[in-house]
């Protein structure tokens, strides 16, 4: 009776601590969390993954009778010279527009702004802020207004006797690699404002005291001390500028021609305005293909760890 | 007591995440879960329903693809039709986007259960989305006496490759050339204007462009922006004017002479200056700009185009232009060296077609039908410039008053019908990459041409296509 009382108790103590284990309650807390990403994020990349390898289309008889197709999409997309013109240009537009454009300009304008006095330093900053702030679709929009044929660029060079050229036209790209510089900015300005506001300035006057220059300061100093502030921002960059789709979309539409059609516009032309859905997946898979290569490069070539 | 009240801290948690579900998924169908608050709201929502049902109110969606007129006309219709018809709702809901958004948009839609009930429906579409099953076919139709007033060949254009019906046609049109009168007699050109042969439109394209400052001398739709119009309104208008064919017996023919020689008039008019400034013409945009304001202000000499563009020169349109009657005359399309039937025009059209997904699909047919009748497409020719797909419409005194209609009209004698083939579609999109590439001098006409077979070989394979 009494070992039975005992093991009775014993069991009401387990059924107790089960409930007040650590590990089991934070499982139930995180479970919302997890439900959440399961269905939202989860859930759609491994749909992705099985649409890439099917014949998946909008309307037509696929759109009925979903067939698995193996590897047909990536084969054709080796293939084909449209993908092929798209990475170019989503290389081109990584190039200049986040590594050159958004990594040093953001940086040069944090450099340049770390001595000055705080209005300047707000004022400079909240105009450059302006960009970031605004939303993709008006900042294109304004971008659009500013370069097109009767735009205002046009109106002012008009005004100095210079004929009107068709920006747009004549250089797609530089056009939407300054729109997006323009915008991306302020972003690697602010995450390179706080890395120098986080140098120790003992460090910055040792090196005076023994000599160093402004750019010896620069390149033996503060470089190698925010150097995984620079693979951070340069990840991020390149992550968002891979994404770019309205900013393009609105200002050029991805061409004249092929102009400009980087690979998300490629991918949306395949999948809603060819409507072969099963092809655009198999594109967008290659985007995270080459958006991880790149955060990987970054990492190895700056030998930092994130 | 104790039990109780430490099960009732584990259960926050668990409801947490029953609330999680809910909200996250905003569906009835969650209910299914064994736990009894979710059985609970379930109830509620159905004893919530229920009067809905008793009343027996019908709620038709009605979503069609925006534009001025067909705004005017379905308000009427809905109008109409709710003071005949108590009990049913008729809710149209306008889609504002370009040509190919639309499209795809209403793919998606119409795979959702309840979000559309009747559609307006691209006759180049209907054979896609009834492989898709997208569409309703529409049986019985013989039965409706109204239907022998329709055009024999606008009826076949509503029919996939089969001989379903998907749905009941309520425009058709027509392509050609639009022409200001005043600019083609200053560049000596004897009035009326009657082109014999692609080389005759060339011709006086330079003559123009010798006689005037400011003037472009030939506009047509030439970008992918444009979409079907490019493919239809421009390539298909040069295509079927030669001696080949987009489809044959049942093939894509992807490499002819007809295909080339488009091809090359498109460069021609583009190297040599005389058509528009690409960047003007390569964008959604490009075709108001052409009729809204070119032709207005005297700046178009010839605009390829179809037969509802003179609606936008009417008193309080975008365009508005009094004189437009008198100054612009239309011309049809002559083919490539004036061989028979010495012109060519291209035909499609809008339809009502209903959504498989469709719950009142009685009502939804009756209310097509109650659109397409006589009365209700003579008001339609009120609002716009669209051709009748019926006889009966053609011959009323309202649809006559429209000068440049009742020319139109005239093409459907020698007018063409797109592939009935549900790849058409995707084809027509690889048709628009070509154009593009070869006005902006991206691809010559021979290297556009092999682009476009190794496109559309993929998209039907192999065993679908042909060469010339």
């Amino acid at each position: 009776m009494e070992i039975q009382n005992m093991q009775t108790k014993k069991r009401r103590m387990n059924k107790k601590n089960f409930f007040h284990r650590d590990g089991v309650r934070s499982i139930f807390f995180l479970l919302p969390t997890w439900i959440l990403l399961l269905i939202f994020f989860i859930g759609p990349i491994l749909m992705t993954f099985y649409f890439a390898f099917t014949n998946f289309s909008l309307t037509g008889a696929a759109a009925r009778q979903l067939k698995f197709v193996g590897f047909e999409n990536f084969v054709h997309m080796f293939q084909d010279p449209g993908f092929r013109t798209s990475v170019m240009n989503t290389i081109i537009f990584l190039i200049f527009s986040a590594i050159l454009g958004q990594q040093i300009l953001g940086f040069l304008v944090a450099y340049l702004m770390k001595q000055k006095n705080r209005t300047f330093r707000r004022v400079a900053g909240m105009s450059i802020l302006a960009g970031w702030v605004t939303p993709e679709i008006v900042a294109a929009f304004a971008w659009f207004a500013f370069l097109h044929d009767d735009g205002t660029l046009n109106a002012l060079i008009n005004l100095i006797g210079i004929k009107p050229v068709s920006w747009l036209f004549t250089f797609p790209m530089v056009s939407v690699v300054i729109a997006n510089i323009w915008r991306g900015t302020a972003f690697s300005m602010m995450v390179f404002q706080s890395a120098l506001d986080d140098i120790p300035k003992s460090v910055e006057e040792a090196g005076k005291i023994d000599g160093a220059n402004g750019f010896q300061q620069l390149r033996y100093i503060i470089l190698p001390m925010i150097k995984g502030t620079i693979t951070t921002n340069m990840i991020l960059v390149t992550l968002q500028t891979l994404g770019v789709f309205g900013l393009i979309y609105a200002i050029t539409g991805g061409g004249p021609g092929m102009k400009t059609q980087t690979l998300p516009i490629f991918m949306y032309n395949q999948a809603f305005v060819k409507y072969q859905l099963g092809y655009g997946t198999a594109i967008s898979l290659s985007m995270l293909l080459i958006g991880a290569v790149a955060s990987m490069l970054y990492i190895k070539l700056l030998k930092t760890e994130v | 007591m104790r039990i109780s009240k430490k099960l009732n801290k584990c259960m926050i948690p668990v409801l947490l995440v029953g609330v999680m579900i809910f909200t996250a998924c905003g569906s009835k169908e969650v209910s299914n879960s064994e736990n009894s608050d979710n059985d609970k709201l379930k109830t509620t929502e159905v004893t919530k329903k229920e009067p809905e049902v008793k009343k027996e109110n019908i709620s038709i969606k009605l979503v069609y693809k925006y534009n001025e007129d067909w705004e005017k006309w379905f308000g009427d219709l809905e109008k109409e039709y709710e003071g005949l018809h108590e009990n049913v709702d008729i809710n149209p809901l306008p889609i504002k986007s370009s040509e190919g958004d639309f499209f795809a948009k209403m793919a998606l839609m119409m795979q959702t259960e309840d979000a559309v009930d009747i559609l307006t429906e691209d006759t180049f579409m209907i054979n896609s989305d009834a492989a898709a099953g997208y569409l309703m076919p529409i049986e019985g139709i013989e039965n409706w006496s109204e239907w022998d007033h329709f055009y024999d060949n606008v009826k076949e254009g509503v029919k996939d490759s089969k001989g379903t019906l998907y749905g009941i046609p309520y425009n058709t049109d027509t392509r050609g050339l639009f022409y200001n009168s005043e600019i083609l007699k200053q560049a000596g050109v004897e009035m009326p204007w009657q082109p014999e042969s692609w080389d005759d439109i060339l011709e006086v394209c330079r003559k123009v462009k010798v006689s005037t400052t400011d003037v472009i001398p030939i506009w047509f739709n030439t970008g992918k922006a444009t979409g079907e119009a490019t493919t239809m309104q421009t390539f298909e208008m040069l295509l079927y004017g030669t001696e080949d064919r987009l489809y044959e017996d049942n093939k894509w023919v992807v490499n002819s002479q007809g295909f080339l020689d488009s091809l090359n008039f498109i460069n021609t008019v583009y190297r040599e200056d005389l058509g528009p400034k690409l960047s003007k013409v390569l964008n959604t945009q490009g075709k108001n700009y052409a009729r809204n304001e070119l032709i207005p202000n005297g700046q178009l000499a010839i605009l390829l185009e179809g037969n509802w563009v003179p609606k936008n020169w009417r008193a309080g349109a975008a365009g508005e232009w009094a004189e437009a009657v008198d100054v612009m005359k239309i011309a049809p399309m002559p083919t490539q060296n004036g061989q028979t039937p010495g012109h060519v025009s291209m035909s499609g059209g809008w339809g009502l077609a209903i959504n498989s997904e469709c719950k009142n699909k009685e009502e939804a047919l009756d209310f097509i039908k109650f659109a397409t009748t006589k009365d209700s497409l003579v008001n339609y020719s009120r609002h716009g410039g669209s051709l009748a797909p019926r006889k009966d419409v053609v011959e009323d005194e309202v649809y006559k008053k429209d000068v440049f209609r009742t020319e139109a009209t005239k093409f459907l004698e020698f007018t063409h019908y797109r592939p009935a083939s549900e790849a058409y579609p995707s084809i027509s999109t690889e048709i628009q990459t070509a154009v593009e590439a070869v006005a902006i001098g991206e691809l010559t006409p021979e290297e556009a041409m092999e682009a476009y077979a190794k496109n559309v070989k993929r998209i039907v394979g192999e065993e679908n296509i042909t060469t010339k």
